[in-house]
């Protein structure tokens, strides 16, 4: 192995994270090269001079800061979560959607009433037109509008009079 | 058993809220001092690393576990600091470029946890205290992606894979990345790296 390959591998060697034939092959090389061997226990020496910065701890009111920028946060609801939140109103939305649904259904075949086919509305029609002459004659006979009101019978009158 | 970051995310998803406060305890103190690494300022690297969770818990109804949740997070941080330290480094250059930049380390910001109350002498605490800043200046003066990618491997642990994912870019890459990054300490960092094989040796 070449001393620019051991570049890649001198701190895996110094981590222990080199597999077992990597290893070796480190090993081998170290063996017969004294300034990779140098290197190595410098490296060494570096890594054990970074371990001498102590381990600072975050201030008391880190904790507090944290909690109040998470309760600064605004709630992100959706229809699901309200829903889940008010169980008498997805309840209620429950049932709503039920009556819609047997309504629809069932009220279904009551809509194919004989209207709904034109050929037999148009007989029915033509039967009843007589009764609906009378009815337009009646409504519009003149002589019939000039008759004084209908005269109320006499217990109505007595029971409208005060005591 | 303690439940996986993947089953505590799902949790947040359906509603539970117990759960995300789960994963900000677990995460906060290494995206901190991930973010502090990165960006050099305490209040600043806090405020990114609380954008992180609003992130995170704006996107929990669209949350799909199709990579681990650490890969994810350390994303989103990453990508917050790699434009936090552009736009900071944009803002100096814009007041002055001559003024002398102070960092928050120097000001001594930095309250170590591992640090004994009782030291053996003062000569010993400069010494300790000068080691540290050498070091921090060096991780500082890597470039951004540099610096991001020995964090994430050195403090957080991270594969190779994952660490590529976060910073978008091949695994081969990734290595030479490392590989330049740790050429760049060992050379800044001459003397302490020559006292330490010393000592090793």
């Amino acid at each position: 192995m070449s001393c620019e390959r051991m570049e890649s591998r001198i701190l895996g060697y110094l981590d222990g994270r080199l597999k077992e034939s990597e290893k070796l092959e480190v090993e081998k090389h170290l063996a017969k090269c004294a300034p990779c061997r140098l290197r190595v226990e410098e490296f060494r020496a570096v890594s054990g001079l970074l371990e001498e910065l102590p381990v600072i701890e975050p201030s008391p009111e880190f904790d507090m800061r944290v909690h109040a920028l998470v309760a600064a946060e605004p709630v992100k609801q959706s229809w699901w979560v309200w829903l889940h939140v008010q169980p008498r109103v997805a309840f209620a939305a429950s049932m709503l959607l039920l009556a819609a649904i047997w309504l629809g259904h069932y009220r279904q075949p009551q809509t194919q009433s004989p209207w709904n086919d034109p050929v037999v509305a148009d007989e029915q029609m033509m039967q009843d037109l007589p009764v609906l002459e009378d009815h337009d004659v009646l409504s519009n006979f003149e002589p019939l509008k000039e008759l004084p009101p209908p005269v109320q019978n006499e217990e109505a009158q007595s029971q409208q009079q005060p005591m | 058993m303690a439940r996986t970051d993947v089953q505590l995310m799902l949790d947040v998803k359906a509603g539970d809220e117990a759960s995300f406060e789960l994963l900000l305890h677990r995460y906060r103190t290494p995206l901190v001092n991930f973010l502090y690494r990165m960006v050099r300022n305490r209040e600043q690297a806090e405020d990114l690393a609380q954008e992180v969770f609003l992130r995170v818990y704006r996107a929990r109804e669209d949350y799909v576990p199709s990579a681990k949740f650490t890969t994810w997070l350390f994303r989103i941080a990453t990508n917050l600091a790699l434009n936090s330290v552009r736009d900071t480094r944009y803002r100096k250059l814009e007041i002055s470029i001559d003024a002398p930049i102070t960092t928050d380390a120097e000001d001594g910001d930095e309250r170590p946890l591992d640090v004994p109350e009782k030291r053996p002498n003062i000569e010993q605490h400069l010494v300790e205290d000068a080691r540290r800043k050498m070091i921090r200046h060096a991780i500082d003066k890597l470039p951004e992606k540099q610096r991001a990618a020995v964090l994430l491997h050195k403090y957080q642990e991270l594969d190779y894979a994952e660490i590529a994912k976060i910073l978008a870019c091949s695994e081969s890459a990734l290595k030479s990345l490392l590989f330049r990054a740790y050429e760049a300490l060992r050379v800044e960092l001459a003397p302490l790296v020559a006292q330490q094989v010393r000592n090793q040796g």
